[in-house]
């Protein structure tokens, strides 16, 4: 594939104590991100990451429907989400539950929404979590061990770090 | 991602929620440690062994003005936090580029005669 004119970027913030918020712009109308968002066999083809392969995606899409998406990175690791469809607008917003398995206790509720502007769709990802410790093992799945919390520091004075 | 273990990194020294409340309080600026025992309302021990913890990280600086211990923030140590950030925020574009792929694809596979391009 060919180098593309305008490259979105992620933007990952975190609005408040128990919630992340990820943010993206797409070339494409929002009805194709929803359903790649979607349909196992796509979503099996962006949510590796680059950092493994995508073992299992089962998606009941309806409201009460189970989701699970597994992936096994290079180094072995499994690593696994699960939840429920709690709401679907098709093209426009998914609100599920989420579950890291790597912290079965901690079940975030998680707000995709699509917007369209000019051909292109803005996704966000709003993970609501109970409890800051969650919101930590969520940012934490998939990545080292780390310091979460330090992230609402960080964003006020790593801006003067350059 | 590498990260130093030790218990002597910036990464564990703001893991305690009373040291990042100290790091907030100077990131508004200098101040002298009574005035970090009044806002924290812990007792000047706790402060100071919080602060010790934080100066061996070289997240505060300290300096004499008169009678009193004057702290400031400094936001080098935590480079490699800002970093780590970035990592995170890496994973999602990693995934979203493979995205673009397939979202390249179904646009041309919409926009031709439905069937599947090469």
């Amino acid at each position: 594939m060919g180098a593309r004119v305008s490259k979105g970027a992620a933007v990952v913030t975190l609005p408040t104590s128990t919630q992340v918020r990820v943010t993206r712009e797409f070339d494409a109308p929002r009805h194709l991100v929803y359903k790649a968002w979607t349909t196992p066999e796509l979503i099996r083809r962006w949510w590796h990451a680059n950092r493994g392969e995508v073992t299992k995606v089962d998606v009941d899409l309806r409201v009460g429907g189970k989701w699970r998406w597994v992936m096994v990175t290079h180094s072995g690791y499994e690593c696994a989400f699960h939840g429920e469809y709690r709401e679907l607008v098709p093209s426009e917003r998914i609100v599920h539950t989420e579950v890291f398995e790597g912290a079965p206790h901690a079940e975030a509720v998680t707000t995709v929404t699509f917007t369209e502007k000019a051909g292109r769709t803005t996704v966000t990802i709003l993970v609501q979590h109970k409890t800051q410790e969650d919101r930590d093992a969520h940012v934490n799945s998939g990545m080292e061990a780390g310091l979460q919390d330090a992230l609402d520091l960080l964003e006020q004075v790593a801006i003067s770090l350059g | 991602m590498a990260r130093a273990a030790t218990t002597a990194d910036a990464f564990n020294a703001v893991a305690e929620p009373r040291r990042r409340q100290i790091l907030d309080l100077l990131s508004k600026g200098e101040r002298p440690v009574n005035d970090l025992v009044a806002r924290l309302k812990l007792g000047q021990p706790q402060v100071s062994k919080h602060l010790r913890v934080l100066r061996e990280v070289g997240l505060v600086v300290v300096r004499d003005q008169g009678r009193q211990r004057m702290y400031r923030l400094n936001g080098r140590p935590l480079k490699p936090l800002h970093d780590w950030v970035k990592q995170y925020e890496q994973t999602w574009n990693e995934r979203f580029d493979a995205l673009d792929d397939v979202l390249e694809e179904l646009k041309e596979s919409e926009d031709g005669d439905g069937g599947k391009s090469e």
